[in-house]
């Protein structure tokens, strides 16, 4: 009797630990003199976490800013601002700017302001590197891929293609691994996503970017509407572009995918600020 | 009921047909896995640097374990609060008046029927929409909620199925020392019915484990996020994803054993009394009572 | 209202739930088979079948759904090129009622095997006095008393499985209740609370009439004992 009210006791403790483990959120902790920076922390060759390292064109663009606005490496704290966040967390000041790739939008500038465009995206396709596709027109009785929710493969399907099927999946990444198993033909998205992505050691020679863009995603950086950092953020972005850093960052972001952004829209023009 | 009721103890003519359909089996499971192992290989899925990539220690260190700690996490604090919430709910259904009886079953048969995955998408807008917590954390409330809803009101059930399987003595005798109903219900009755309760409660802990899964749709860094997220730049998706299965059924193997460890200890410990065992339809589906509840 | 209204025509409501009642329905039919079988084997002699049913059911039921679905897009079609149906939208549909076939069916066998206990031993030891050997006294005898025995838990899994066939999004099965009302709520940002509780009391009227039907067949089927 005594012995198995103990093992109950037991049992009973062993819940409470696993549920004091539940305490205090995922948020990070504040501190004055550091920025804090939204990115996405799972987008290879875009916003990635490695480890204590972060990877990407956004973060490469982001930490060339923060330096110029006076914040060196070691005073940035990155932050992940998953798509349906991003905007809450600038109001809410949780983060300070944002590189995620986020299109500057009429919408979005009504709760949130924009410096930049650092880049001009657009949608294209990504395809086999020994693919013929050299657009979307081709894509009839193909299979093309793209992220649940996500509307730029509708668009293919509605302009271009009817005859396209439609895959959708968790992420980009699992679009690559079934067009690296030979059931997918291409997969679509914004470029620099896609030869982010294509560029990763791991998928190094399979696939190629198209280089056919059909739509402008104009990437800005996500600000709070009452911050005043627009004018330095996009005299940062102006020097970083005619320094050249801005193109190395773009090749050492996409090497080997044959990527080159929109020459037509590219290097980007600053939007003037509100 | 023990099945070898069901046959006699084979004899030497059905042993060797037993010993056949032994070999037939176990050929039929090795031939499909070789089906699918020689498939995956051919496509080049078996490559050793796929699997090593995973097994090191930034595997691990960088993406898995903080993953897995995100997931604890959420499920710890998913747990604590659903008991919290069902044993408010529970008394609720058990209380005396009408009004908040009607209130307490509306509630619970509500979050019973809504799919979890609807409330975790829901409550990740809303949380970042109206900006109740920050936005980088609204994945990870909206899941924390999302299970508090559903699981408190399958544990608000167990409290009250609980509660009513105890021998009515229990009560009289309450009522006879001069405790009122909600008192004799709060120091009697459901200390009582949550230690029988407690084998069903840690088997919602593997409900629990695996619907914090879903997290990684609305982009909560839990643990399949993370071995999604180092596969997305390692291009093992499946080898990562096979990896993230083993460790959740390893947790939930652990977790159902304990839980029939507790029950049959319970069981063990009223020799004289039927255990009071929550009925079978307070147990929701997904929590099948571990063991088999031998008669 | 007429705002709310808005979305009814906006968005095929009604269609995204149909999809879900028809990965139900298919689903419950493919896991009922295979639970059964499942269970069968549980409580057979042979011993392979024992160990097979055992670790189905303790690796299935442990591991989260959505790794299952992805698998089955994943590996099964994706890399080895397994398909159910030549249309390519039909074909993620049958791999999600797979899937959730597969997944279902463990919680079928315990179950069953929870209805098997409800069946006093007398039962079996008629059957076998009477000279039935294992698959007529299981066919004839066990299972038919054990099957009204698990009514309950079997329409507990039954719900589960009209809950659960949301996650179907996973394995690409684009237009269903959860991704369906995913894409509302990212674009009709005004409308939040009434988009989920829309699709919530969707939820709710499908399921509470399948609770009250089991409670209303256990009792109606109910062995007197």
């Amino acid at each position: 009797m005594r012995k198995s009210r103990i093992s109950a006791v037991a049992a009973m403790a062993a819940v409470a630990a696993l549920a004091l483990t539940g305490c205090g959120g995922s948020g990070g902790n504040e501190s004055s003199d550091k920025i804090k920076i939204g990115i996405k922390f799972d987008q290879p060759g875009v916003g990635y976490k490695d480890g204590n390292d972060y990877k990407g064109f956004d973060v490469d663009v982001a930490k060339y800013v923060a330096n110029e606005l006076g914040f060196p490496a070691d005073k940035i704290e990155f932050i992940s601002t998953p798509s349906a966040n991003r905007e809450t967390a600038l109001q809410n000041n949780q983060v300070d700017m944002i590189f995620a790739s986020y299109s500057i939008t009429d919408k979005r500038k009504e709760s949130v302001a924009f410096a930049g465009p650092y880049l001009v995206a657009g949608q294209d396709l990504l395809v086999p590197a020994d693919s013929t596709i050299t657009g979307p027109e081709e894509l009839n009785g193909k299979n093309l891929c793209s992220v649940t929710g996500s509307t730029s493969a509708q668009k293919i399907k509605d302009q271009f293609a009817t005859g396209v099927n439609l895959q959708e999946q968790a992420g980009y990444a699992e679009c690559l691994g079934g067009m690296g198993g030979g059931t997918i033909d291409a997969v679509t998205t914004d470029d620099i996503i896609l030869a982010g992505l294509a560029a990763q050691p791991a998928n190094a020679g399979k696939f190629k970017v198209v280089g056919n863009t059909f739509s402008e995603e104009k990437y800005g950086v996500g600000l709070n509407k009452e911050s005043d950092k627009c004018e330095a953020i996009n005299t940062a972005i102006t020097k970083m572009i005619t320094s050249g850093e801005w193109k190395k960052a773009i090749e050492a972001n996409t090497a080997g995918t044959g990527f080159t952004p929109n020459a037509k829209t590219n290097p980007p023009k600053m939007d003037a600020c509100a | 009921m023990s099945a070898s009721v069901l046959f006699d103890t084979p004899g030497p003519k059905a042993k060797q047909r037993i010993l056949l359909i032994n070999i037939i089996g176990t050929l039929l499971i090795v031939g499909l896995l070789y089906l699918v192992i020689s498939g995956l290989a051919a496509k080049g899925q078996m490559d050793g640097s796929l699997w090593a990539s995973l097994f090191t220690s930034n595997a691990w260190v960088n993406f898995l374990l903080p993953g897995l700690l995100n997931t604890l996490k959420a499920a710890g604090l998913g747990i604590v609060l659903s008991v919290a919430f069902g044993l408010i709910f529970g008394m609720g259904l058990l209380a005396e008046i009408k009004a908040l009886r009607w209130f307490s079953t509306v509630v619970v048969e509500f979050f019973r029927a809504v799919p979890v995955l609807l409330m975790i998408v829901f409550f990740n807008i809303l949380l970042s929409r109206t900006g109740v917590v920050d936005g980088t954390d609204a994945p990870y409330w909206a899941v924390v909620i999302s299970l508090m809803l559903y699981n408190g009101s399958v544990v608000a059930e167990l409290v009250r199925s609980g509660v009513r399987n105890l021998p009515k003595g229990q009560r009289e005798a309450g009522i006879a020392i001069g405790l009122t109903g909600t008192q004799s219900l709060r120091l009697i009755e459901i200390p009582q019915a949550l230690v029988a309760m407690l084998p069903a409660l840690i088997g919602q802990f593997v409900v629990i484990l695996k619907d914090s899964a879903l997290g990684y749709i609305i982009g909560f860094t839990e643990f399949l996020f993370y071995a999604r997220t180092f596969a997305s730049a390692n291009g093992n998706m499946l080898q990562a994803l096979l990896v993230a299965a083993a460790v959740f059924i390893l947790i939930n193997f652990a977790l159902s054993k304990l839980a029939e460890f507790v029950s049959r200890r319970l069981s063990s410990r009223m020799p004289n009394e039927k255990p009071a065992a929550p009925e079978a339809d307070a147990l929701l589906p997904l929590a099948v009572p571990p063991g088999d509840g031998t008669k | 209202m007429e705002n709310y209204l808005s979305l009814f025509t906006e968005y095929n409501i009604p269609a995204a739930f149909w999809v879900n009642i028809q990965l139900t329905f298919w689903a419950a039919i493919g896991a009922m088979v295979l639970g059964t079988i499942l269970a069968m084997m549980r409580i057979s002699p042979v011993r392979s079948f024992v160990t097979f049913g055992a670790g189905y059911v303790n690796i299935i039921r442990n591991t989260p759904l959505t790794i299952i679905l992805l698998f089955g897009v994943l590996a099964l079609y994706n890399q080895l090129g397994f398909t159910l149906a030549a249309d390519f939208n039909q074909n993620f549909f049958n791999l999600a009622v797979m899937g959730l076939a597969i997944y279902h069916a463990a919680f079928v066998c315990e179950a069953i095997r929870s209805g098997v206990n409800t069946v006093p031993v007398g039962q079996a030891e008629a059957a076998r006095a009477i000279g039935l050997s294992f698959l007529p006294a299981a066919r004839e005898v066990i299972l038919p008393q054990a099957l009204r025995g698990s009514i309950v838990p079997l329409g507990n899994v039954l719900i589960a499985l009209i809950k659960n066939s949301t996650v179907a999004a996973v394995s690409s099965v684009a237009i269903e209740a959860s991704s369906v009302m995913k894409t509302m709520l990212e674009f009709r940002g005004d409308m939040i609370i009434p988009i989920f509780a829309t699709f919530a009391v969707g939820f709710v009227i499908i399921i509470i009439p399948v609770g009250l039907l089991t409670t209303w067949l256990s009792k109606k089927l109910a062995v007197a004992r």
